[in-house]
């Protein structure tokens, strides 16, 4: 491997391969796509939170000069609710139910039929003379309404104790012994909390253009998996997988809210019937409505601790909103919730819980911000009643290599201390607070993920070189793999091309999501291009004609490996790419692999408010966070990916929140009203990378894009208590709450 | 309804095209034009994706209707880099990775270049309070506002 010493482009910030195209204008979005003879493709959507559907008569419209297909469930595979049809973490009885309502409409905005017309016009004039004959029902929405003996229930198959219920499923992890712990407490802390449904925010609103001749389907969509859109499209259809060929349009952001589908399927299906290339485009209103958010959660955190600042046991609770369909992400909060410390004595158990909005989708680090948030909120209060540093706290029951987390495994070399110790040692942490404003500190945890990758690396006959892997590019991961390539290879980063290969191009790839991309797409390119070099020293053996064995690669040149093997001039990659074929063909190599050994990533963020106590806007004057990220392939875009994790958190803890109508509908669905941070809002956001490698990876990643959003929703909450007094226990800690607060507490103190 | 006519002037050059008469100027650009460099990613002029300048003046163009274009000077992203050469905003974006899933991009490319027009010696508030109509989901803005201060001082030195 290459020493440290002479390393060339790994830890540069090269220009991404994409880049120019992105800055120009000139990078194809899946909106940008068209077609000869395209039309277009638009949803019906229930006006109703939850109602059963008597009929669909969709006649009128079939009749309507310029309509070329409708569909409704009818024209899907239909899964029954009883059998399991998994593919990756989601289930095919759910995800065909959330694309297309099938007897029941479980929230406003849930797909009820689809048109294509020659027009985006014809098309929306056609869904209005759509007929469907609703029977009203009642509808919850709150997660402990939803728990309620005499809540509406949404499913009849979902039982829970026996009963019917909208409880859909439960995780448990317990560790040694709560109660014995608490019992050898000086200090037990045990607090409540509510966060609401917070929306991904992608720029870019689900898109797709899908064409279908002689049975074979094209689809060009925006993802974060080409394969997933194969896959999913495949089971709802019933075509086989050879007939369908993904093809990953750049993505407009994503943030596991396109690691499903919601588009793709229908288009096909309106393809297949209309025998034309079938565009569908969301609005912005259909992104809030109908796709998923996050989990909105109540929570309960209990945390026991002795004088000398040694956690002793912890207790955590959680309730999740899962929408209309089971799924919530519960082994967020209950895995990650406590797993950056090492307590001897744990229980946490999380609830899966159905209610009338749109079913939740994968929100970076999906549960563990609502877990952090609800511990690290608690770890200040123990701290303060210690009288002990919230950092020093942290750093005393870090957990570190050989802790056993309660969700299971034995941490290996882990670089949670680092971060801890990090932070306390930055000047911002020591810096002096001005008036109304306040401190704040918070850890996170998320577990990481690694699995399939497939990779492809192609010498071209100049000696430049291509790489294909089967990942979407969300975030300029494209960057890393150049850098390793050119690493390895020892030639300058520019002379290699990334590309990102469809469904037919490249192996089986998992989704881009679980901050797994460049952690698993550079095993998969590392082991693919070591193979090239066994070629090409192999090649430049058969020209000198002495043996392989006898050759090395070094600084891009094969070179006899010592006097023995004989006296050579280097040969350059150039120069065995041009004698390729006489030496015994195109050089290139291809590897699959399922990528184990992500281990987890940790976080500790540094935030500083100042809040106006006139209008109840909390503001975030400075912010620092610091990560292990195992090895920084790219550190621009390591960094960026913390900046805008953290802005995320931001924007959840202090503005974000899904509100709805005393219909039970959304009634924020804009940017306008759903307000996620402007430039305005922020200061710079300063990110410290750490690096203890991840000795399980041949370059030493860690994934990094989740963690940095765990810790805000604390960091910040725990800096308005610092400011001002008062611990808010739900958020978002939006103006007319923090308003209410302070005119409470002078109301108090007058009395 | 018959199509109307527009005579414009995109990016200095003389364009003509036919719209409805409730296509927006977005609509235009993305559709017949082919210009799908600007973004849509609200339609509410929320989101800054498919800003462009009008007359010199920035503007989301999903607030516009495409027929007012008649006689203007539309400038967008496409018109951004000269004879293959990126503009030093572009650039600066690159080198400082100031983008990251790259959908925003172009709207703040516009609006940035449309501050720097007026003031190449903006301070980091400015930048952030005229860049507040551009939404970004992935920077947390960052190296976008570092992007463009870097840009300013640059293109003053050279001005010098």
């Amino acid at each position: 491997m290459t020493s440290e010493s002479n390393v060339k482009w790994i830890g540069k910030n090269t220009i991404r391969p994409d880049g120019a195209d992105k800055v120009t204008g000139r990078a194809a979005y899946a909106a940008d796509a068209t077609m000869p003879g395209m039309i277009w493709g638009k949803i019906l959507r229930s006006p109703h939170p939850h109602a059963r559907i008597r009929s669909i008569d969709t006649s009128k419209a079939e009749a309507l000069p310029g309509v070329k297909a409708v569909m409704t469930s009818a024209d899907f595979v239909e899964f029954p609710v009883d059998t399991p049809v998994p593919i990756g973490i989601q289930d095919m009885r759910w995800m065909s139910r959330n694309i297309m309502a099938r007897d029941k409409v479980l929230f406003a905005g849930h797909p009820v039929a689809a048109v294509a017309a020659t027009t985006e016009k014809i098309a929306e004039q056609a869904l209005e003379l759509i007929e469907v004959d609703y029977e009203v029902l009642p509808w919850v929405i709150d997660v402990e309404e939803a728990m309620k003996p005499d809540a509406p229930i949404l499913h009849d198959h979902i039982r829970f104790e026996g009963k019917p219920s909208n409880i859909a499923g439960k995780l448990e992890h317990t560790l040694g012994d709560v109660e014995a712990g608490f019992a050898q407490a000086d200090v037990v802390i045990e607090r409540s909390f509510r966060t609401e449904p917070v929306h991904q925010g992608y720029i870019e609103p689900h898109a797709c253009l899908v064409s279908v001749s002689d049975g074979k389907a094209t689809v060009w969509s925006s993802s974060q998996g080409q394969f997933m859109v194969r896959g999913m499209c495949a089971h709802m259809t019933g075509l086989p997988q050879n007939d369908i060929r993904a093809i990953p349009a750049e993505i407009g952001g994503g943030f596991g809210g396109k690691t499903i589908v919601y588009l793709e399927p229908v288009a096909l299906v309106l393809a297949m019937k209309s025998g034309r290339p079938v565009k569908m485009q969301m609005t912005r209103e259909e992104v809030f409505r109908a796709t998923g958010p996050t989990s909105g959660s109540v929570s309960k955190v209990k945390i026991g601790a002795t004088k000398d600042g040694k956690i002793v046991a912890a207790e955590g609770t959680w309730w999740l909103q899962a929408g209309a369909l089971p799924g919530a992400p519960i082994r967020g909060p209950v895995g990650c919730g406590f797993a950056p410390y090492d307590i001897p004595n744990v229980h946490t158990l999380g609830f899966d819980v159905v209610c009338n909005r749109s079913k939740v989708a994968a929100y970076r680090a999906p549960g563990s911000p609502i877990g952090a948030y609800a511990v690290e909120c608690v770890m200040d209060e123990v701290a303060e009643a210690l009288g002990i540093d919230p950092l020093e706290l942290r750093l005393r029951n870090a957990a570190k290599e050989g802790t056993k987390a309660a969700y299971g495994p034995v941490f290996p070399r882990i670089g949670y201390e680092e971060t801890v110790r990090a932070a306390m040692e930055h000047p911002h942490y020591r810096a002096p607070l001005g008036p109304n404003q306040g401190r704040g500190v918070a850890s996170g945890y998320w577990f990481n993920a690694g699995g399939e990758s497939s990779a492809q690396v192609n010498i071209n006959e100049d000696g430049s070189v291509v790489v294909i892997t089967g990942h979407p590019d969300i975030g300029g991961s494209r960057a890393s793999t150049a850098n390793i390539t050119a690493e390895l290879l020892g030639i300058d980063y520019r002379k290699v091309s990334v590309l990102i290969g469809d469904t037919s191009v490249i192996g089986f790839s998992n989704l881009t999501g679980g901050s797994r991309v460049t952690y698993a797409s550079a095993m998969a390119v590392t082991e693919s291009t070591r193979e090239v070099i066994n070629t090409l020293k192999a090649r430049a053996a058969k020209i000198w004609g002495i043996d392989p064995e006898a050759v090395i690669w070094e600084n891009g040149e094969a070179r006899p490996a010592g006097e023995n093997a004989g006296n050579f001039e280097p040969l350059t990659l150039a120069e065995i790419a041009a004698k390729a074929n006489s030496t015994g063909g195109p050089i290139g190599a291809g590897k699959q692999l399922n990528a184990v050994g992500a281990e987890g990533g940790f976080g500790t963020h540094i935030c500083d408010v100042e809040v106006d106590r006139e209008l109840g806007i909390a503001r975030v004057v400075r912010y620092t966070a610091f990560q292990d990220v195992g090895r920084a392939i790219h550190p621009a875009y390591v960094e960026g990916q913390i900046q805008g994790g953290a802005a995320q958190g931001i924007g959840w803890a202090l503005n974000e929140e899904y509100i709805y109508d005393k219909n039970g509908k959304l009634d924020n669905a804009s940017f306008l009203d759903y307000r996620m941070p402007v430039c305005s809002d922020l200061p710079m956001i300063e990110a410290v990378i750490i690096e203890v490698p991840n000795p399980k990876h041949p370059q030493g990643v860690r994934g990094v894009g989740e963690v940095p959003i765990v810790p805000p929703l604390a960091a910040v909450a725990n800096a308005i208590y610092n400011a001002l007094g008062i611990r808010f226990y739900s958020l978002p800690m939006s103006p007319p709450k923090i308003l209410a607060a302070l005119e409470q507490t002078e109301r108090l103190a007058a009395e | 309804m018959a199509k109307m006519h527009v005579s414009t002037t995109i990016n200095g050059e003389p364009t003509e095209f036919l719209c409805d008469a409730t296509d927006t100027l977005l609509d235009a650009l993305r559709g017949p034009l082919g210009l799908t460099g600007s973004k849509e990613g609200c339609a509410t002029g929320d989101c800054g994706a498919c800003s462009v300048t009008v007359d010199g003046r920035l503007t989301c163009s999903c607030l516009m209707l495409a027929a007012e274009a008649e006689g203007r000077e539309i400038g967008t992203i496409e018109g951004l880099s000269q004879g293959g050469k990126l503009h030093p905003l572009q650039q600066k974006f690159l080198e400082m990775a100031a983008l990251q899933c790259g959908i925003c991009t172009p709207g703040f490319l516009v609006a940035s270049k449309a501050l720097l027009d007026r003031n190449l010696e903006p301070t980091e508030t400015e930048v952030r309070y005229w860049l507040a109509g551009n939404l970004c989901r992935c920077t947390g803005y960052d190296k976008i506002v570092h992007a463009v201060l870097e840009t300013a001082a640059e293109m003053r030195g050279a001005s010098r």
